[in-house]
């Protein structure tokens, strides 16, 4: 069927151009974007959503760090400023960075790198976007009605007692929650069910390893989250004593039962984030990627222990001594697939070929940033030192490392990498690096003076501080505007591109999975032919063709599936 | 420089220690018998990061460097896979983090475990106020101490979860309503040093702080028995604006006219107040007293019921200095009408 609708000039292979009727020009007018079942359109709606509750969540960061250049009151009051931490926590996490990676690059990537048509679920992805925007929706209108004040956490009995809007926030998780359970659902089935001829599970690229990690933690934890917050709900409508002492409660439940969710959560955020890291270093430095299965397995241990390890944002809590021993000894275990991973990328790099294009940039940023956020972990892992700096700035600065630092690095290198195929555009390389820049100095800035001022002593959500913390806070202020300016930016040169960026090549990076063996856009049914995978790391296989500006494969039927041969 | 930066700690841990009455470009300094410890253990993880930290980015840098493409130069062939390297850099940190895993629970004992002579205080953490309650029942807003002589604390909550913390000390501890949560030190330096809720509690949160006094050798006792004294040695009144500010009346309820959590009570005594039941009273002693007491019976209308009661928090004659410090300007003002 394919092969009746080959665009013209194609032949065997690949075309190298796009057609003018690609998925992005394949049905017109809003409602063929709103109720499309094509997960390229899903992942390309995905983006701009995602994007903007980034924008939205950067821009209360940017009220606090204003906020917080002297002590006292700056610009806004306490309760103000309680309302804008909470919502630059809760937008972050649960619009932008929890469903970030897989809702747009796995939507738009992951059916591409198995030579398929589309996700298993199409209109169960679909349900998937419109419960994002419903839930998004519930939980930012709850700004209209007063806003939260009570930190993303929802900390009982503070969120129980509390005045302000906590039931519109929690449903509006809640509703994000399904989103996140039906994506990750998606996912798994899909990568069971339609991996293409050739692709065991360990040719699989390592982006889908870490996708389908991230998926199996998307569809076990969710659902405690959902609960918990139900819960949360009927104790302030009913006055069901659950967790409030004042009604037989106990607040401590609360925190385990959020936790359980809400660790095995940051590794939903930095799963897929390594799972690019994976792609980027292996084809920007011209190598197979080193220790694949050790890649692959830790990616699969760090889902599973991260379900174990949640006691350690309690230690001060008040649980037992013997509780938080255990839970201090299982949360070094998940430290060692990380460094493990760290490694194999490093070694990657050896003997390569490398290319400082921007996704690589990001990819090295990564490293640099990483390491510091994964190391500064072991200082909160560890039981005495934890008590001293739990709740302070260096927890603040801790998780930004490897929120910002890592996934959102990450995620950068990824919109990066696949921009050309999502778009069929190159973005200006030059301004990409300057942008690069900027936001590597301005993070760094920002947050390692919070490193700093955390173990002195200085305790996180506070509006007021004392006078000897101003420098660093003031610091810490400015390096957020360089990092604003960064992304200014990005924006710019990446919207530029759209309209007036050079076309893509098929191929621009010389990537050997299969979502370069399409055109850039790709057209909206994927692929000409059928694929068989080979291995997704042999990058000898390619060879640049400066006519196209792009990598062709040197035998173009490697990856080509003779009809006689579909199953 | 790293490694020796590592061994230094490893063979000599006092060589890195700076004063500790300064503390150093990462830590506060240490006034307490565990600071130390806690310190050598996050200089030794330190040095750890540091080490992986430089090793990381050199290699990177290196790389960067030395196999940065040129042109129509493809990369060498190098094996893709090496168990023994592999398995080297998975055991590594492993070991590694076990030493820092016993070092951090052995840390943890000490600071959990409080020698059997401890002296005892209460704490009490509400929206947005520490109280310390000493074992003659007397309270201060203020953790007095004396030097060299362990301190537990018994904490509990009136309202929300608090979290007690000193960074002198290196300690933290949650103070959660419901149930008792424990602490202890030995300050080693007298001085003043900071305290803070560490534990987000709303909207003051960041002003929910207090001292710590570490009284000198034999001073403690003398300051106890002075303060406990107050009710005796002061004026009513005075005793009063005391309490006033002591106990945490001044986290809601203003003296300078404007309305916070609670009502101002700026001139108070002789006002007459709307109540949320649609009555009028007079503010007189009797209403007074039984705010303190059952703040929920009768409400001004516009606030919330949120006042937590001090029925057994605070003596009778406490309650009177309270009215007479609330009545003063009533009583200022007869004076110099009459």
């Amino acid at each position: 069927m394919a092969e009746a609708i080959s665009a013209p000039g194609g032949g065997a292979g690949v075309d190298h151009t796009a057609s003018d009727d690609n998925y992005l020009t394949h049905g017109k007018g809003i409602l063929s974007w709103l109720f499309t079942l094509d997960h390229k359109r899903i992942g390309v709606m995905y983006l701009v959503a995602i994007l903007s509750s980034f924008f939205l969540g950067g821009v209360f960061a940017l009220v606090l760090r204003t906020e917080l250049l002297t002590p006292g009151q700056t610009i806004i009051t306490a309760d103000s400023y309680n309302k804008m931490f909470t919502l630059h926590g809760a937008v972050m996490i649960f619009l932008f960075i929890i469903p970030g990676i897989p809702a747009t690059l796995g939507n738009f990537v992951l059916p591409l790198m198995l030579g398929a048509k589309d996700v298993a679920l199409p209109r169960l992805n679909l349900a998937s976007f419109w419960l994002w925007l419903t839930g998004a929706t519930v939980a930012v209108a709850s700004i209209i009605i007063g806003a939260v004040d009570t930190g993303w956490t929802f900390y009982t009995p503070y969120s129980t007692t509390t005045g302000t809007a906590v039931i519109p926030m929690t449903l509006g998780v809640f509703i994000l929650g399904f989103s996140s359970i039906f994506t990750g659902l998606n996912f798994i089935v899909t990568i069971h069910k339609m991996r293409p001829e050739g692709m065991t599970w360990f040719r699989m690229p390592l982006f889908l390893w870490g996708i389908y990690a991230t998926a199996i933690i998307q569809v076990l934890a969710t659902p405690v989250l959902g609960i918990t917050l139900l819960l949360l709900v009927a104790e302030r409508t009913l006055g069901v004593g659950i967790f409030d002492p004042a009604l037989g409660g106990d607040p401590i439940l609360y925190q385990h039962f959020f936790w359980f969710y809400s660790h095995p959560a940051v590794y939903i955020m930095i799963l897929p984030a390594m799972a690019i890291m994976s792609e980027l270093v292996s084809v920007f430095s011209g190598k197979h990627i080193f220790g694949y299965k050790f890649i692959a397995w830790s990616s699969i241990a760090i889902a599973l222990l991260s379900f174990l390890v949640w006691g350690h944002h309690m230690f001060t809590s008040g649980q037992s001594g013997l509780t938080n021993m255990i839970f201090s000894a299982l949360t070094f275990s998940v430290a060692i697939p990380s460094a493990v991973k760290v490694f194999n990328w490093l070694a990657t790099m050896y003997k390569g070929s490398i290319r400082l294009a921007a996704p690589m940039l990001y990819a090295l940023s990564f490293l640099f940033l990483f390491a510091i956020g994964g190391l500064t972990g072991l200082f909160l892992g560890s039981l005495a030192t934890d008590i001293h700096l739990h709740d302070t700035y260096f927890v603040v600065a801790h998780f930004h490392y490897v929120m910002f630092g890592g996934t959102v690095i990450a995620f950068l290198g990824g919109i990066h990498y696949w921009w050309p195929k999502m778009f069929g555009r190159m973005y200006s390389e030059r301004w990409a690096q300057l942008s690069a820049l900027l936001i590597f100095v301005g993070f760094n800035l920002t947050f390692f003076t919070q490193f700093v001022m955390g173990s002195h002593g200085m305790p996180r959500r506070y509006y007021n501080y004392l006078e000897r913390f101003t420098a660093y806070h003031q610091a810490s202020t400015v390096g957020s505007y360089i990092l604003a300016l960064g992304f200014f930016v990005m924006a710019g040169y990446l919207l530029h591109s759209l309209v007036a960026g050079e076309r893509a090549p098929a191929n621009p990076w010389g990537g050997a999975t299969l979502e370069w063996e399409t055109s850039s856009p790709p057209p909206y049914y994927n692929f000409k032919h059928d694929l068989r995978a080979g291995d997704p790391y042999d990058l000898d296989a390619l060879r640049w063709d400066p006519e196209i500006k792009g990598y062709v494969r040197k035998d173009p039927g490697s990856v080509l599936l003779s009809p006689g041969e579909a199953s | 420089m790293t490694e020796i930066h590592l061994a230094q700690l490893l063979f000599a841990r006092t060589a890195l220690a700076p004063d500790p009455a300064d503390g150093s470009f990462w830590m506060p300094p240490q006034v307490s018998t565990i600071a130390h410890s806690v310190d050598w253990l996050f200089n030794f993880i330190l040095a750890i990061s540091v080490f992986f930290f430089v090793l990381i980015v050199v290699v990177m840098v290196v790389f960067v460097l030395k196999y940065r493409r040129r042109e129509g130069q493809t990369a060498e062939s190098s094996p893709s896979h090496n168990t023994a390297l592999e398995v080297t850099w998975t055991v590594i940190p492993v070991l590694l983090v076990i030493v820092i895993f016993f070092f951090g629970f052995k840390g943890f004992l000490d600071m959990a475990t409080p020698p059997a002579n401890a002296y005892e205080i209460m704490v009490e953490g509400q929206k947005w106020k520490w109280s310390f309650t000493y074992p003659n029942g007397y309270v201060d807003e203020n953790l007095h101490v004396p030097v060299d002589r362990p301190i537990q604390l018994v904490m509990s909550s009136a309202d929300v979860i608090h979290s007690l913390y000193v960074p002198a000390f290196r300690i933290k501890m949650d103070v959660v309503p419901g149930r008792y949560s424990k602490a202890w030190f030995e300050a080693t330096q007298p001085g003043e040093y900071d305290l803070f809720c560490a534990e987000y509690c709303g909207t003051g949160h960041s002003t929910m702080l207090a001292h710590v006094v570490v009284h000198p050798p034999g001073e403690f006792e003398t300051w106890l028995d002075k303060a406990s004294d107050f009710l005796a040695t002061m004026s009513p009144v005075d005793a009063g604006r005391k309490l006033f500010q002591a106990r945490g009346c001044t986290q809601c309820h203003s003296m300078d006219g404007s309305a916070k959590t609670g009502p101002t009570l700026l001139n108070v005594f002789g006002r007459r107040e709307k109540l949320s039941n649609g009555t009028t009273i007079t503010v007189d002693e009797n209403y007074i007293r039984e705010s303190i007491l059952e703040p929920a019976a009768q409400v001004v209308a516009g606030f919330e019921p949120v006042m937590p009661t001090f029925q057994g928090r605070l003596k009778d004659q406490e309650i009177m200095a309270i009215i007479a410090y609330l009545k003063a300007p009533a009583e200022a003002s007869k004076g110099s009408s009459s």
